[in-house]
């Protein structure tokens, strides 16, 4: 038997896959594909305060192995959250973690306030780096002052264990993680989606409504594995990875590059069972390199 | 029937006309709890411009012989990836997705219009119920006489109409020119499938008349089962998601 479970502070996960915000609903609109249980945990979609409509359609682009998405953080908000969704959600024994997004520090410290209450769930992810929402997350993840404000604001209502998801559209992550790893981040999950943008030729226009989204898949993942190996030299806190993950495959080299855990994301809506499948796929992987700890491959790139 | 992502043996690629083909999947889990509008979808192997899945609504489900048809239009590489596949190949498919439309009660007037592809969804909604009920219409409109497909099987299943743009078999002009509804009242119920400009003209007549009409919309899709919220439509209660809310509304929910 090969040990897959990892620590993101105080919390156990079984394996190291998690989900991607955004990418995996609610977890239960899963129910049919996979067994929940099987999973590290799972993040639920961003969350804000107050309910939110997001953007326009057209909100997704289909770009060479990706795509850009501009939802803009469509949401019921977190009391609606706590009500209806959260209750249903304890009968799985999988962490659940909710990812929170704001416009202001207030809005971040109302609601983590109140997601501290939930005994079910160990963990937030805070969202400081939504390209899609006017002053919404981004504008807080690409300053360091601006980062480090809004950690140190939720930090003093919440508790428990506090996950930071950096943005790429920076010109040094490794400043940002710095940054809210001294605000009192107990981990930072990287990275959120690159801006991009995509143009329809014929029409003369951009294809989403919002002109430019946010890019995620394949595409993405030679940046993504840049830039958690820069965190992950650059912290002491654990680091998730993310960015374009389809398979095992991927999953292995994002530890090896210094992932703690990883998410997937976008690869959910290609194969809604992949999660699963990379958790058989790391066991299978430490097998045949006779690992007996999953701990042993994170940070294990020879340089 | 639960969801499920599954590889499907492919029985049969017929070659319709230039741009369709009417591909037939083993599915040995296909009951007859699929609904006329839910769809399925389909990965495309190998392609470099296709990187998420396609959807397509069910065209026949064979429960006896355990398979499902769906229609595919070339449009782009990835559909014509997917009319090239060989009988016997394997397709990775996730269904059955949506709601479907509403059952018409026995012996109602029912108009089904279907444009383009959307002609789809309308051969399921005629087969299951044509055997409760005689009075299914079928008004199908396309640009031209070759762009017409499958008028053999439809003439079976009710009432055939067409239209053409050109005039080049039926009555000339868009579906909603034909004769036909100069008798629109009679109708009880009218279910469309086609571009969103057709389903628009077809749910104000249905509208001004006070007939119920449901519609099937085609919104660019990212994963078909709700989760990325990418499909939306803007409805009387907020943004809907065309993937799991619908992709089969009735008009009065949305805003037309």
């Amino acid at each position: 038997m090969v040990k897959l479970a990892v620590n993101i502070d105080k919390i156990q996960l079984k394996n190291p896959v998690l989900t991607a915000s955004g990418t995996f609903g609610y977890g239960k609109e899963f129910e049919d594909f996979i067994d929940l249980d099987r999973l590290g945990g799972y993040i639920v979609k961003g969350t804000t305060l107050h309910p939110r409509q997001g953007n326009d359609y057209p909100r997704m682009a289909e770009t060479p192995a990706g795509m850009l998405n501009a939802v803009g953080l469509q949401n019921k908000g977190v009391d609606y959250f706590i009500d209806s969704i959260y209750p249903e959600l304890t009968k799985y024994n999988s962490h659940m973690i909710v990812n929170l997004s704001g416009s202001t520090v207030e809005d971040y410290v109302i609601a983590a306030e109140k997601l501290n209450e939930l005994e079910h769930m160990p963990a937030i992810e805070l969202n400081i780096s939504c390209p899609n929402v006017k002053e919404g997350g981004m504008a807080f993840g690409v300053s360091c002052a601006g980062a480090e404000s809004v950690v140190k604001a939720v930090r003093e209502v919440y508790k428990k264990t506090l996950i930071v998801k950096l943005s790429p559209n920076v010109t040094d992550v490794t400043e940002i993680a710095r940054a809210v790893e001294a605000a009192g981040a107990d981990s930072v999950s990287l990275i959120n989606t690159l801006l991009g943008m995509a143009v329809d030729a014929e029409k003369r226009k951009p294809i989403l409504s919002t002109v430019t989204g946010g890019l995620s898949g394949p595409a993405v993942k030679p940046v993504a594995l840049r830039m958690v190996w820069q965190v992950f030299n650059a912290v002491k806190v654990p680091v998730i990875g993310i960015g374009g993950i389809m398979n095992a495959t991927d999953a292995i080299e994002f530890m090896l590059a210094g992932a703690t855990a990883v998410e997937l994301g976008t690869a959910n809506f290609i194969d809604p069972a992949v999660t699963v499948k990379v958790v058989e796929g790391i066991e299978d992987y430490m097998k045949r390199h006779s690992i007996d700890d999953v701990n042993d491959l994170i940070g294990a790139l020879e340089v | 029937m639960k969801k499920s992502v599954k590889d499907l043996i492919i029985l049969e690629n017929e070659c319709l006309n230039d741009d369709s083909h009417k591909i037939v999947f083993q599915a040995p889990d296909v009951d007859s709890d699929i609904l006329p509008g839910q769809f399925a979808n389909v990965l495309v192997k190998d392609s470099q411009t296709t990187f998420l899945r396609r959807p397509f609504s069910f065209y026949d489900v064979d429960v006896d012989e355990k398979s499902f048809s769906l229609i595919i239009k070339k449009v782009g590489d990835g559909t014509r990836k997917l009319c090239s596949v060989r009988p016997g190949e394997e397709l990775s498919v996730i269904y059955p997705l949506g709601s479907g439309f509403t059952t018409p009660e026995k012996d109602e007037k029912v108009l089904l219009i279907g444009g383009g592809s959307g002609i789809a969804p309308m051969m399921l909604m005629a087969k299951k119920f044509a055997p409760q009920t005689s009075n299914i219409h079928i008004l199908l409109g396309a640009r031209s006489q070759k762009d017409h497909i499958v008028l053999d099987e439809f003439e079976k299943v009710g009432n055939l109409l067409l239209t053409t743009e050109d005039g080049s078999i039926g009555e000339k002009g868009y579906v909603t020119n034909h004769s036909i509804f100069k008798e629109i009242s009679s109708f009880d119920k009218i279910y469309t499938c086609g571009p969103n400009p057709m389903m628009e003209a077809i749910g104000k007549i249905a509208k001004d008349n006070n007939i119920f009409c449901e519609v099937s919309l085609e919104n660019t899709m990212g994963c078909g089962f709700g989760v990325c919220l990418c499909c939306v439509t803007p409805t009387q209660e907020g943004n809907k998601c065309v993937c799991t809310d619908g992709p089969v509304f009735n008009i009065n929910e949305l805003k037309w």
